[in-house]
């Protein structure tokens, strides 16, 4: 929303205030380059005290990666149709969808068939929840939770039915792989460097080296569709109307934007680009489908679109960040438990933060949190397992409960919608 | 959502009340049924693409779960969908959607299992322990979902979610044998105590096998749900905030408490969930102890309408379908059709139950639009009438 009557009041002094003011809820954009580069400052030093190399190691950024995109097209998925007024809560079928589609499609025609199947597979489901929820006004939630069933019934069936008599159990036999791009000169170039473990140089050349080794053209793919979306959303008149249709439905059937179409093609793209994170896990994070692999990842990607506040920037982060603690976790490294030393370094920046803003209950419960993490950290030598693959799902309440009166989803998210309602 | 409560429709004359009533009953009953139907139709046109016979496989449900061992097991299982229902159902009508039931009964009966196997207590009065840690566990886990609702604004659905998942890990986590679990001399396993013979559940010895003594405390469930929301002040206020908290608000309910305390009700007796398989099956929790069945329950509850009547028959679909899914194994069938079954019947139940209260408001509108007219109709007459005197 903007500023009532900004042009002639200017020079107001009280509106710039007001402005100000209004301003401070949001991070500016040096801001956020500039906690960026602490936030890379802070995980350099750790590693370079604790000498856990794993956090910035090429590997673990490269696993990150392949994790996150799955969550961050679940996400992607998540923000079309939630923009548009469609909660959908059935990304994860439309996921699973995804990878049985995929592989099958990649098993019969080859891996860029695949890719397409799956993304129509998921599109199916998406067109469904679109069906039951725009055609017939049934409670979005509840037409997710049934799509869920429903997929993660059907996928059985069929890949009991077409993969049982050829590997006689429900997986897919061996999907041949997709490109994986390494550029030529820097990649080798990035892990010498790396191997020296230098301070801050070795950990950028880690980060950079994860990403441009063994790189596959679907996370290329996910990237542009992300910065796609972006665009599409935000900067073209087709975007505006869509997201009209998330915030006051009536209102854009006033204006002659034809609400149940754009929900429609919201919900199917919804469902295709969760069904391109499905083929993103069949056919580049394993080479088999499975049944069950998907293990919930699309209430993750979901999660992560909220822990965004419905934006591609924000979700983006998220699902990068549940990538990294699965990753850590997945690999079985020990530097989960240098991670300690830095939640308490940050939960420290941010108790010094409240005190000197003399909001001293949130800076005292900061600066206990802060000195509780580093004494986990001086008295114990590891993480348990489990309790690591709680983190991203606990930060992800963390943030909820500490931020959610900052979030703002779509005014008419999840509110049933008729035509001509507002006759 | 909204929910159709019967006894909604005009009470203007007390004839045309019953006969819309006995009308609103047959529409309630249509959508199931059709739902049901169509799931069949769904099933035989997949069955008859993979070339198997659709009506072979439909009698073998039928055939098979009216079997004497078949209906005890048919039973038993419907007792743990019961409750998942209920735990399920007592959100909905308060427009909470406790997707976390899940997570709840798993700590809840992971708790459960843990205190009953180290208190040393006489039989039943372990059992009792067991039912109220049960209860608590879960309810205090869905507390968390509440409290992050009424004080920070944190949406149920997204919190449950990740509940669910931390209490899997949280489980995994305290299962170990240094911490709260245990494992025998000499093996590998790692579960809870387990429960000593003086600490099982009653059973009814029947021609088809033991029928769990828990359906009795299921159908105690059942009746105390209907008598709390029907019969009670609070039951009330918790339907009226279900359909409109503005409206509650204004007459004086404090929705926040209401949400809290529809959230430890829910969480209470989604912890009761996995209680029946412990104390009459298992006697212990370990990592294998049945998972899903909290999504069971959101079916089950979707399925009948939030109410316990139709709960219980969803439940008891859902538990025969579990059964002839056995079945249909042996004849050569894949098992996994019944899940297509199950998916096609929640989805299709959904859709008919809108369509069903869009075509009987409709029809309200058209009654109440025809007596308003004779109304006017009536006055016109009684003005001509008058005009003429």
């Amino acid at each position: 929303m903007s500023a009532p009557d900004n042009t002639a009041g200017r020079d107001n002094l009280a509106v710039r205030a007001l402005d100000a003011v209004r301003a401070k809820g949001r991070l500016s954009r040096p801001m956020i380059y500039a906690l960026v580069a602490a936030g890379l400052v802070l995980l350099s030093a750790i590693r370079y005290l604790t000498d856990s190399n794993d956090l910035t190691s090429s590997g673990q950024i490269g696993g990150m990666l392949a994790l996150a995109v799955p969550i961050g097209m679940c996400g992607l998925g998540g923000l079309w149709s939630e923009r548009a007024g469609v909660v959908n809560i059935g990304l994860e079928g439309m996921l699973i969808l995804g990878t049985f589609f995929g592989a099958w499609g990649s098993w019969q025609w080859g891996p860029w068939a695949g890719v397409l199947v799956g993304m129509l597979g998921g599109a199916l489901g998406g067109a469904l929840h679109a069906l039951v929820t725009v055609t017939f006004g049934v409670d979005h939630v509840v037409s997710g939770v049934a799509i869920n069933l429903l997929a993660a019934g059907a996928t059985g069936y069929l890949a009991k039915v077409i993969f049982d008599p050829v590997v006689h159990s429900k997986q897919s036999p061996p999907l041949r792989p997709l490109t994986l791009i390494d550029v030529p000169w820097l990649s080798p170039q990035l892990t010498s460097l790396e191997a020296h473990h230098w301070f801050l140089v070795s950990d950028l050349a880690g980060i950079v080296g994860g990403v441009v080794t063994g790189l596959s053209v679907l996370t290329v793919l996910a990237v542009a569709l992300m910065v796609g979306s972006y665009f599409l959303l935000w900067k073209t008149a087709f975007g505006l109307r869509l997201r009209s249709c998330g915030e006051n439905p009536t209102a854009a059937e006033s204006l002659g934007v034809n609400v149940y179409t754009y929900k429609y093609i919201a919900v199917i793209v919804s469902g295709a680009l969760a069904g391109l994170g499905g083929v993103f896990m069949v056919m580049v994070s394993s080479s088999i489908y499975q049944d069950g692999q998907t293990g919930g990842r699309g209430f993750i990607g979901l999660a992560a679109m909220i822990f965004g506040n419905w934006r591609v920037g924000g979700l983006a982060v998220g699902a990068g960040l549940f990538g990294y603690t699965d990753s850590l976790q997945l690999r079985g490294s020990d530097a989960v438990h240098s991670l300690l030393l830095g939640v308490a370094v940050l939960l420290l920046g941010i108790a010094v933060r409240m005190l000197l803003r003399k909001n001293y209950r949130a800076g005292g419960a900061s600066l206990v949190g802060a000195a509780l993490f580093a004494l986990w950290f001086a008295t114990t030598n590891e993480v348990p397992a489990q309790l690591v693959s709680c983190t991203p799902y606990v930060v992800t309440l963390v943030v909820l409960a500490f931020a959610s009166q900052r979030l703002r989803m779509p005014k008419a998210d999840g509110v049933p919608y008729r035509k001509g309602q507002g006759k | 959502m909204e929910h159709a409560t019967p006894g909604g429709g005009s009470r203007s004359l007390s004839a045309r009340y019953a006969r819309l009533d006995k009308e609103r009953l047959l529409l309630g009953l249509a959508a199931p049924v059709a739902a049901i139907l169509f799931a069949a139709l769904v099933t035989a046109i997949v069955l008859l693409i993979s070339g198997k016979d659709p009506v072979l496989a439909l009698t073998d449900i039928f055939s098979y779960d009216i079997k004497p061992d078949s209906t005890v097991y048919i039973l038993n299982r419907a007792t743990i969908y019961f409750i998942a229902g209920l735990a399920v159902a007592i959100g909905f009508r308060m427009n909470l959607f406790n997707i976390g039931v899940e997570g709840q009964y798993k700590i809840g009966v992971f708790f459960a299992a843990y205190v009953g196997g180290v208190v040393a207590l006489p039989g039943p009065l372990r059992i009792v322990l067991v039912i109220v840690t049960a209860m608590v566990a879960g309810a205090a886990w869905a507390g968390i979902v509440g409290l992050l609702k009424v004080t920070r604004g944190v949406n149920e659905v997204i919190a449950s979610i990740m509940l669910n998942y931390i209490a899997v890990n949280v489980i995994a986590y305290l299962l170990q044998p240094n911490l709260l679990g245990f494992s025998a001399p000499g093996s590998n396993d790692v579960s809870t105590k387990t429960l000593p013979d003086a600490a099982h559940f009653f059973t009814f010895g029947s021609y088809g096998g033991p029928i769990w003594g828990f359906v009795v405390i299921a159908a105690v469930l059942g009746i105390g749900f209907h008598l709390l929301l029907a019969r009670t002040r609070f039951g009330f206020d918790l339907r009226t905030a279900g359909r409109s908290d503005g409206a509650a608000q204004a007459s004086g309910v404090n929705v926040k408490k209401m949400v809290l305390t529809a959230m430890l009700i829910s969480g209470a007796i989604a912890g009761l969930i996995g209680v029946p398989e412990l104390l009459q099956d298992s006697f212990s929790y370990n990592l294998t102890f049945p998972a899903g069945w909290g999504f069971t329950g959101i079916a089950v509850a979707l399925l009948g309408r939030n109410n316990p009547l139709g709960i219980a028959l969803g439940a008891v679909l859902w538990a025969g379908l579990d059964r002839a899914a056995q079945q249909l194994s042996f004849d050569g069938f894949d098992s996994e059709i019944t899940d297509i079954i199950k998916g096609t019947i929640v989805i299709s139940v959904v859709v008919a139950y809108e369509l069903v209260r869009r075509y009987g408001l409709q029809r309200q509108q058209q009654k109440v639009g025809r007596e308003l007219a004779e109304q006017a109709a009536a006055a016109a007459g009684i003005q001509e009438k008058e005009a003429a005197a």
